[in-house]
């Protein structure tokens, strides 16, 4: 065996990571039980499982943040203890993390070299990083300006930083822990053809995602974990969606939900010449202007950063705008007094925010004060004026988790322990089952294993079946053509184009989230 | 995440800090050649070992409990209320207003008149910071210790120029009338036929910081302000997003946080000296963030942080009379430590002890 860079040179035959009966548990919760699995090297390999599965525990074990109870890890067949993260970097395997872990206030550059410099001035290692960032760009298309302060990049260039710091600590192995979340697809598919370059070049890649349709897109081989277990191992090209939710979920899962037609009702929502100027001067939304029925559902797509997260602080009463909205034909006042959140919620308007965690949720509260929260003015929440009724709530709370099929079902639980598809849960049972006039819902899905999706899009629909208007924005094309009823495309600010669903197509809609005013039907 | 046991968590890591704190400062006491054990022996009898040295230590506590739940009501909006010191001066003028404005003809109309005035006082002295942070985002910290300057000097002017008894070299006030004066330990266990040192300062102010513990722990966990309060504490954007408003949050807990820091002076300014010195508050406001710290912002630890504190306080009276050799800046030393341990280098301990624990769990 020759070494190069102080590193054993793989031996050809043996796969790139092999993990032979990996246990481990949390007190008497068994994360992982016996795992075993393979990966040969030079192949994209994914990991799917619903939230909860143990992926995140199984890829903790390789990157080294925990100590498996029992089993061998074995990196390019030979047996290798991986103890912490600086273990797991020598020996070749680099993370992308789903959260990223970049100084936002650092460049590109300076975020490549931190905890990788050489000698005790940075300028060489600067240079030296430099010459391979280019060298690395030109060979995978990734392009990110190295002198780029990281918070001004676009979430799929900080992305891209995170790959690089990766390779250039030369890893061979990358980890990548759902990374198309944050994505727009365009961004998305960019990712795809790097890691697919990658590949070629003969890195291995681990994907753990959510989502079938990048599996069945860019993977070889896919690993299915159900409840802390290995539920299969099975060639991409022997597979296909159904049967991999089937394995992921262990019982039958409707890929598409069933939507009974019914008439559109009177006007609730409407919105009219909607503009707000942020904090720079720029106008994130210009002369927005749509409405929702009852019983109807207007799906807002558009790729990410195109006016949607305004436009849904501006309903929810977070942010201040002009023009006019009128809820159930009255108007709401959008500045000053009177244009919080709070009195969003008075006029019937419920709002499921795209950011769970940072808008949604309370981390540090339980389930149960989370359960009120936003409504812990009202007087099922409250004795009287001062003191308000702890155990009413966690009565209620307690009924929502099972109407709800939130888990567990405690509701003295805090909500950073409970999986994001039952956090999501937390806070659409709060929203949808106060029976609001209009939900405003933002990203319903994202980061939601494949059972609670179909749960979740199921309540959205009975929703709307009960009468209510329902916005809908999501950057998941197949979620807003499979819920809506109409279909506005966001685009710089502006509403770009409008289609009833049942007349248009994903590329049609594809075509005006790109800019193209017509939708190309000139 | 995973958390430590609520036993570890409140019981081990404290014990842990303080024993920590003491085997150092017994260093410290064996360095200047005395017996750290005896200094220990003495700091302990002369605060818990007589009547007479609970006396003491329950007067020191209670300014604590008072500064202490300021900075935890506080804590709770994530609010770093600094400037326990200047309301707590601030609350010292407004008891002294109160009690030396008319000639109070019975203890139980001054003394809820002394609480309003002193709570009023300490409330106005946070209001101009909290303002300034929640309309201006200054930050409170910064304001706070500013306000800290400030109210001592306004106090030394008032006091040399405005308020100083005639015919006096000493800055401060006459004394206040008699039916200001509010019934000491001795006299209320009197009442009940029991004895009890007469010279300790120890009043009624200190059933007010039992009183005042029961209510901070009923306004953070059982109503809407509280809810508010730790909502917006934990995730201001969250908390926009529940309609709750940051102005208003902030103004309130500041607002309670300022009365309770300025109601300390209804023990000390009211209770004890009868009448406005020029030092009243001694520190207090500032050890009151040690205790809290210690507390975990929450109203029961407060309160055994702040006896806690109230027995090192009067032990180390004890000691530098007891132990000549042991100066004045040594006890201060030792305070120091304690704080030091059980404040600032928590995570010393904690992070060590997580490990341990999970380890051994998992």
């Amino acid at each position: 065996m020759t070494e190069i860079n102080g590193r054993a040179q793989p031996d050809a035959a043996a796969p790139a990571i092999e993990l032979c009966g990996i246990s481990k548990s949390f007190g008497p919760v068994h994360a992982n039980r016996d795992i075993s699995m393979s990966v040969q090297r030079g192949t994209i390999h994914g990991i799917v499982g619903e939230n909860g599965a143990g992926k995140s525990t199984l890829m903790s074990i390789l990157y080294g943040f925990y100590r498996a109870d029992a089993g061998e890890i074995r990196i390019n067949g030979k047996p290798t203890q991986i103890p912490d993260s600086q273990a797991a970097i020598a020996a070749g395997i680099g993370m992308v993390h789903q959260h990223f872990k970049l100084v936002p206030n650092f460049t590109v550059l300076e975020n490549v070299v931190l905890g990788a410099e050489e000698g005790q001035l940075l300028r060489p290692s600067l240079k030296l990083a430099r010459s391979l960032l280019a060298r690395l760009a030109d060979e995978y298309e990734l392009h990110v300006d190295p002198d780029a302060v990281v918070e001004e990049l676009s979430v799929g260039h900080q992305q891209r930083v995170e790959i690089l710091k990766a390779l250039y600590r030369q890893a061979e192995i990358l980890i990548l822990d759902e990374p198309t979340g944050v994505l727009t697809p365009s961004e998305a598919d960019h990712l795809f053809r790097i890691l697919k370059s990658l590949r070629d070049e003969g890195k291995t890649i681990i994907l753990i995602t959510h989502k079938l349709r990048e599996i069945m897109a860019v993977t070889e081989s896919v690993s299915v974990m159900r409840q802390g277990e290995m539920a299969a191992t099975v060639k991409t090209s022997q597979t296909d969606p159904e049967t991999l939710a089937e394995l992921m979920v262990g019982r039958k899962v409707l890929l598409r939900v069933e939507k009974k037609a019914i008439e559109a009702g009177k006007r609730i929502l409407e919105v009219h010449n909607l503009s707000v100027t942020d904090s720079r001067g720029i106008n994130t939304l210009k002369n927005v202007s749509f409405e929702v029925r009852e019983g109807e559902i207007l799906g807002i797509a558009g790729v990410a950063g195109n006016g949607q997260t305004e436009l849904l602080e501006v309903l929810g009463g977070i942010t201040e705008a002009e023009g006019n909205i009128r809820v159930g034909g009255k108007e709401i006042s959008l500045v000053g007094a009177g244009s919080d959140a709070r009195s969003r919620r008075r006029s019937g308007l419920a709002h499921v925010p795209e950011d769970r965690q940072r808008l949604g949720l309370i981390m540090d509260f339980l389930a149960w004060e989370n359960m009120s929260f936003g409504y812990h003015n009202d007087r099922d929440c409250n004795h009287n004026r001062v003191f308000m009724d702890n155990r009413a709530m966690r009565s209620a709370t307690a009924k929502r988790m099972r109407k709800f099929d939130i888990r567990p079902d405690t509701p003295d639980t805090q909500a950073r322990n409970f999986s994001g598809g039952n956090q999501q849960k937390i806070v659409l049972a709060r929203e949808i089952d106060r029976n609001p006039r209009v939900l405003v819902v933002g990203q319903p899905t994202r980061g939601v294993d494949i059972g609670a999706i179909e749960f979740i899009h199921q309540r959205i629909l009975d929703l709307r079946q009960a009468g209510a208007a329902v916005l809908l924005v999501s950057v998941e094309l197949d979620e807003i053509l499979s819920l809506s009823d109409r279909v506005a495309v966001m685009f710089d600010g502006t509403i770009i184009g409008e289609r009833q669903t049942a007349a248009t197509d994903e590329r049609e809609l594809g075509l005006l989230m790109a800019g193209v005013a017509d939708g190309g039907r000139s | 995440m995973r958390r430590l046991p609520k036993a570890v968590e409140i019981g081990l890591i404290p014990l842990i800090n303080l024993t920590l704190a003491f085997i150092i400062s017994g260093l410290v006491v064996l360095w200047i050649g005395e017996n750290p054990l005896e200094a220990l022996y003495i700091i302990i009898k002369g605060s818990v070992g007589s009547a007479y040295g609970w006396g003491y230590t329950l007067y020191y506590a209670t300014n604590f409990v008072f500064t202490g739940l300021a900075v935890a009501v506080a804590f709770h909006a994530r609010m770093f209320n600094i400037g326990g010191e200047g309301q707590a001066t601030l609350g010292g003028l407004g008891a002294a207003l109160v009690c030396l404005s008319i000639e109070w003809p019975h203890w139980t109309l001054a003394f809820p008149a002394a609480i309003a005035g002193a709570g009023l006082f300490g409330a106005a002295w946070a209001a101009i910071p909290a303002w300034l942070q929640a309309r201006k985002g200054s930050h409170i910290v910064i304001t706070t210790i500013m306000f800290n300057f400030i109210a001592s000097a306004l106090l030394v002017y008032l006091l040399v120029n405005v308020l100083k008894a005639p015919g006096q070299m000493a800055p401060e006030t006459v004394n206040f009338p008699k039916g200001a004066h509010l019934p000491t330990a001795h006299e209320m266990l009197a009442w009940f036929g029991v004895s009890f040192p007469k010279s300790p300062p120890v009043n009624i102010s200190f059933l007010l910081a039992i009183a005042a513990s029961f209510f901070v722990w009923a306004l953070i966990w059982r109503t809407r302000l509280g809810y508010a309060i730790r909502a917006f504490g934990f995730s201001e954007p969250a908390a926009v997003y529940a309609g709750i408003s940051p102005f208003r949050v902030i103004m309130a807990s500041m607002l309670i946080s300022g009365c309770l820091a300025g109601m300390m002076a209804v023990n000390s300014v009211v209770g004890e000296a009868e009448r406005l010195l020029i030092d009243a508050v001694q520190g207090a406001g500032f050890v009151g963030i040690a205790v809290a710290l210690m507390g975990r912002s929450h109203p029961a630890g407060t309160f055994l942080a702040a006896i806690l504190f109230g027995v090192l306080y009067q032990g180390g009276v004890e000691l530098e009379f007891e132990m000549p050799a042991v100066s004045r800046e040594m006890i201060v030393v030792i305070q120091a430590l304690v704080i030091m341990f059980t404040g600032a280098l928590d995570n010393m301990i904690r992070i060590p002890l997580e490990r341990l624990y999970f380890r051994k769990v998992s």
